[in-house]
C-alpha cells in the first residue's frame, strides 16, 4: 500500500491533474463498461434460452393439449339379441362370429333411430355419410365391450363411440365449414348434423383417458390412436435399463476409482468410456441389430433388445457419475475405516458407497431420462413399427413387438391425416411429463441426500 | 455385483430362439405402409390372431430383409411400391428363400399439387421436363436449362416462379415420376432425339444413353429433393406456396381441405381416372411373400386372404376409401394366393 501511494503520483499519468477517489477514472470506468457488457450478454443469453423454450412449450401444448380431450357420439343402442347372440346361449366364442361389419350395421340402425327420435333433420345425407360421424373403431369397441360382457345382451345401453377425426376436430377449432366444403373427407351438412346433435345432447367432447391406455390406429382412424402400447414398450426398456446399467454400470466403477491399478490399461478403458458417453446414438443401434438380433437371434421390435441398445448407450454416463461421486467421498472415511481394521470390500460397501449413492442415483436417473427421450438406435431394430398388441407382462413381455414413446412421436408425424399432428404433440407432452418427473426425482434426491465436506 | 445380470442376460439370450412367434411381420415401403397397417388393424379385429406387426423403412430395406434368410426371426412379407429386382431374388436364393409370392393388391396414383390458393396450371410431362430437365431443346439444339418462370416454359401458364418439390432418389415414388414424366417429357418435347443424336455407339447404345441423360434434374435449386415423407413435402409446399409437390394420392385425399390438385395430360387424378389408365402417372403396389412360412406363422393365411378379398382391398373396401386404386384384375391375385403360387422369374 504504501509503496503503491508512494510510487503512484510520480509513475501513473492518470493520476496526473488531480486523481479522486469517489469519481471514477477512465480505467476504472472501462472495466466497469466491460462487465456490464458481459452481464447484459449473459443475460440476453438466458433469455434467448428462455424464449425457446416458450416458443416450444407454447407450440406443442397448443397442438398437444387438444389430444387429450376427445368427441363421443353418446349412442342409445338396444343389443338385439337376435343379431349378436343368434345361438342364444352367450357363448363368447360362438358370438365372435358377429364381426365388426354386423356391429357396424346395428349401430348405424340405432343412430338413425335415434336422430328421428330426437326430431333431428338429416337432410339429403345418406345412411352411410350419416354413419361417416362415427369412427370406424366404434364397432370394434362395441363389440370388445359385449364379448367381455356377454351379459348385455338384450340391454339398451348409452355407448360412447369415438366421433370422426373431422368431428373432433370441428369441435376443436381445428376443421371449419370452410375447410369441410374443400375436404374430400367430410361435408357442411355433416358437421351441421354434429352441430345439431350436440344441442342435443348426442355428441360430447370431453377427457379422453383412451389417449393414454389405447394402442396405435391406423390412418383411417386417428381419434382412437392412443400412446398405451408406447408407454408399456417405454417403461419395459426402462426397467431393462434399469436392472441391467445400474448393477454393472457401479461394479465397473467401483473396480475402476477403488481397487484397479493405476496404469496404462486402465488409463486406455478411462478414455474408451468418456469416449462412448460422446458417441452418436445411432452407432449402439447398428451395433445392437448386428449383435442382438443377427447374431443371437432375439426378436426385433421387441423391448428387450430396446433395452439392451439403451444400456449400452447408458452405460457410460453413469460409470461417469459414479466415478465421479466416489471420488468425492473424502479420502479420510476410507482411511478411518482401513484404520479401525475393516477390509477393503467392507470399507467400500459399509462406508464410501453409502455415502455416494445419492450422486450415483442421480446420475442413473439422468441417464435413463436421456435413454427414455432416445429414438435414433430403437429405429434400427424395429421399433418404430405399428403395433397394437399390448405386450404380456413380464418376463414373456420384454420379447414381445411394442413400441416407445419417442418412435411414436416420429411415426406419428409421418402420417397424412392432420389429427396424427395433434396427437403426436400429445405424445410429445406426455413424454415431457415423464422426463420432468425423472429429473425432478434426481435433483430432489441430490438435495436430500447429498453431503458435502 | 455383475455375475447375476449377466447370468439373467445369458438366460434371455438362449432362451429367445425357442420361442415360438404368433405375429406376422411385416416390414417395407413406407407408400404400402398405411395400407398395411389398415388391414393389419381389421385383421386384429376380427381374427383371433393378434395383430401383425407393420415397420415401415423403405421398399428396398423391406425386399433386403425378407431375403434375409427363413426362421422366426426373419419378417414374412416385405411391402413394396416397386417390383422387386433381380439383386433381390439372389439374395434370396443365396439365403435359401425359395419361394417368393408376388402380390399386386392395387395401384397408387402420384399427383402434382399445390396449395389451394394457387393459378392453374395444366400440366403435360413435356411441361415438366422443360421446367426440370438439365438440358432443354431450343431452336433445335440443346441448351442448358435457364427457364425460371413457368410462363416460360408453357405461354399459357400464369407467371410464377417455377419450384417443385419431389420425392428424392431412395423413394418408389421417384421411380415412376422419372419414368412416366421426365422420360415421357423428353421424349414428347423432342430432347430424347437430340440427346440420342449427340450420344455414341449403335442405336440401342444411343437410346439407352439418351433414356439416363433424360432422368438428368437441373442442379440451380428449382427442383428440390425430399427425403422425407409426403408431410415433410406438405410442410416445404406451406413454407414457400409458389412451389408444386408431388405427393402420393392417398396423401392428398387425407389434406384436400389444404392442397388442391393439377390436371396432368387434362386428366385429374381421382380414384376412377388412375384405374381406367386416363390419368398417366401410377405404379402397381406389391408385397412380397415367403411360401415357406405360410403353414409355420399362425394367420399368415388368413391375413392373405383376409388382404385380397374383395370387403378389402375391393373397389368399396376401407383400402380404396384411403385412396387405393383397386387392381382389376383383382380375382386373379386371389386365385394366384389360394394356389400358393411362386412369382416367375423376372423377364428381362
Amino acid at each position: 500500500m504504501t509503496d503503491l501511494s508512494a510510487a503512484a503520483p510520480s509513475s501513473s499519468p492518470h493520476h496526473r491533474g488531480g486523481a479522486s477517489l469517489i469519481a471514477p477514472d477512465a480505467r476504472t470506468q472501462a472495466r466497469n463498461a466491460a462487465e456490464r457488457r458481459f452481464r447484459r450478454f449473459g443475460l440476453s443469453a438466458v433469455l434467448l434460452g428462455l424464449v425457446a423454450l416458450v416458443v416450444l412449450l407454447a407450440s406443442v401444448l397448443g397442438n398437444g393439449v387438444s389430444a387429450f380431450r376427445q368427441t363421443y357420439v353418446i349412442l342409445p343402442v338396444t343389443l338385439e339379441a337376435s343379431v349378436l347372440d343368434k345361438a342364444g346361449n352367450r357363448n363368447p366364442d360362438e358370438m365372435k362370429k358377429v364381426t365388426t361389419l354386423g356391429y357396424g350395421k346395428l349401430m348405424q340402425e340405432a343412430l338413425i333411430a335415434a336422430l328421428a327420435e330426437r326430431g333431428i333433420d338429416t337432410g339429403d345425407l345418406k345412411p352411410k355419410e350419416i354413419m361417416a360421424l362415427l369412427s370406424k373403431e366404434a364397432p370394434a369397441d362395441l363389440r370388445d365391450a359385449v364379448l367381455a360382457d356377454p351379459s348385455l345382451i338384450g340391454q339398451s345401453i348409452a355407448f360412447p363411440a369415438f366421433a370422426t377425426s373431422r368431428v373432433d376436430g370441428y369441435f376443436k377449432g381445428r376443421v371449419t365449414m370452410d375447410s369441410a366444403a374443400r375436404d374430400a373427407n367430410i361435408s357442411p351438412a355433416q358437421l351441421q348434423l354434429a352441430d345439431a346433435m350436440r344441442a342435443a345432447g348426442l355428441i360430447e367432447t370431453r377427457l379422453n383417458p383412451g389417449f393414454l391406455t389405447r394402442p396405435d390406429a391406423s390412418e383411417l382412424r386417428p381419434e382412437a390412436a392412443g400412446l398405451g402400447v408406447a408407454i408399456l414398450g417405454s417403461a419395459y426398456m426402462m426397467l431393462v435399463v434399469l436392472v441391467l446399467s445400474l448393477p454393472i454400470g457401479v461394479a465397473a466403477s467401483i473396480y475402476l476409482e477403488e481397487l484397479a491399478p493405476k496404469n496404462r490399461w486402465t488409463d486406455l478403458i478411462e478414455i474408451n468410456i468418456a469416449n462412448l458417453a460422446a458417441v452418436p446414438s445411432i452407432v449402439f443401434g447398428i451395433l445392437a441389430l448386428a449383435l442382438f438380433i443377427n447374431i443371437a437371434g432375439l426378436p426385433q421390435s421387441a423391448p428387450i433388445v430396446g433395452g439392451l441398445v439403451l444400456t449400452l448407450m447408458t452405460l457410460p454416463t453413469i460409470i461417469i457419475a459414479t466415478r465421479a461421486s466416489l471420488k468425492a467421498v473424502p479420502p479420510s472415511i476410507r482411511d478411518a475405516a482401513l484404520g479401525v481394521g475393516a477390509s477393503r470390500m467392507q470399507t467400500i460397501f459399509h462406508h464410501v458407497l453409502p455415502l455416494a449413492m445419492p450422486g450415483i442415483l442421480t446420475g442413473t436417473i439422468l441417464g435413463l431420462a436421456r435413454a427414455l427421450g432416445e429414438s435414433a438406435p430403437l429405429l434400427l431394430i424395429g421399433m418404430v413399427a405399428f403395433v397394437r398388441d399390448f405386450p404380456a407382462a413380464p418376463p414373456a413381455g420384454f420379447f414381445d413387438p411394442a413400441s416407445a414413446l419417442p418412435v411414436q412421436v416420429y411415426s406419428w408425424t409421418q402420417r397424412a391425416d392432420p389429427a396424427f399432428a395433434e396427437r403426436a404433440s400429445g405424445a410429445i407432452i406426455v413424454l415431457l411429463v415423464f422426463l420432468l418427473s425423472m429429473n425432478a426425482l434426481a435433483i430432489l434426491l441430490r438435495r436430500r441426500f447429498e453431503r458435502r465436506w | 455385483m455383475t455375475a447375476r445380470p449377466i447370468l439373467i442376460l445369458a438366460a434371455a439370450l438362449a432362451a429367445s430362439p425357442a420361442m415360438a412367434r404368433d405375429n406376422i411381420q411385416i416390414a417395407g415401403s413406407s407408400t404400402v405402409l398405411p395400407y398395411a397397417t389398415i388391414v393389419a388393424e381389421l385383421f386384429g379385429e376380427n381374427f383371433d390372431h393378434p395383430t401383425p406387426v407393420v415397420e415401415g423403412g423403405g421398399s428396398g430395406a423391406g425386399r433386403k430383409k425378407l431375403c434375409e434368410g427363413l426362421g422366426e426371426g426373419t419378417i414374412d412379407i416385405a411391402n413394396s411400391s416397386s417390383r422387386i429386382k433381380q439383386s433381390d431374388l439372389d439374395l434370396c436364393a443365396a439365403n435359401g428363400v425359395s419361394g417368393v409370392m408376388e402380390v399386386r393388391f392395387g395401384y397408387d396414383g402420384i399427383v402434382f399439387a399445390a396449395l389451394r390458393d394457387q393459378p392453374d396450371f395444366a400440366f403435360t410431362p413435356a411441361d415438366w421436363y422443360l421446367a426440370l430437365g438439365a438440358q432443354i431443346p431450343r431452336d433445335g439444339a440443346l441448351v442448358k436449362n435457364d427457364l425460371r418462370d413457368w410462363a416460360e416454359v408453357n405461354p399459357a401458364f400464369p407467371p410464377q416462379e417455377i419450384l417443385a418439390f419431389i420425392p428424392g432418389t431412395k423413394h418408389g415414388t421417384r421411380e415412376v415420376f422419372d419414368h412416366n414424366v421426365l422420360l415421357a417429357g423428353c421424349k414428347a418435347s423432342g430432347a430424347f432425339d437430340l440427346l440420342a443424336d449427340a450420344m455414341t455407339g449403335d442405336e440401342a447404345a444411343r437410346a439407352k444413353g439418351a433414356e439416363e441423360a433424360c432422368l438428368d434434374i437441373r442442379g440451380d435449386g428449382v427442383a428440390v429433393d425430399i427425403d422425407g415423407d409426403y408431410t415433410e413435402t406438405l410442410a416445404r409446399v406451406q413454407a414457400n406456396p409458389v412451389g408444386i409437390g408431388v405427393f402420393g394420392l392417398s396423401f392428398y385425399q387425407s389434406n384436400t381441405d389444404r392442397l388442391r390438385v393439377y390436371p396432368m395430360n387434362g386428366v385429374l387424378p381421382s380414384v376412377e381416372t388412375i384405374a381406367s389408365g386416363a390419368y398417366p402417372v401410377s405404379r402397381p403396389l406389391f408385397f412380397y411373400v415367403k411360401i415357406a412360412h405360410l403353414g409355420v406363422i399362425p394367420g399368415l393365411r388368413e391375413y392373405l386372404a383376409f388382404f385380397l378379398s374383395d370387403e378389402v382391398a375391393g373397389p368399396d373396401g376401407p383400402l380404396a376409401d384411403y385412396g387405393l386404386v383397386p387392381d382389376p384384375e383383382l380375382h386373379r391375385t386371389q386365385a394366384m394366393v389360394a394356389a400358393e403360387q411362386p412369382m416367375e422369374p423376372l423377364s428381362q
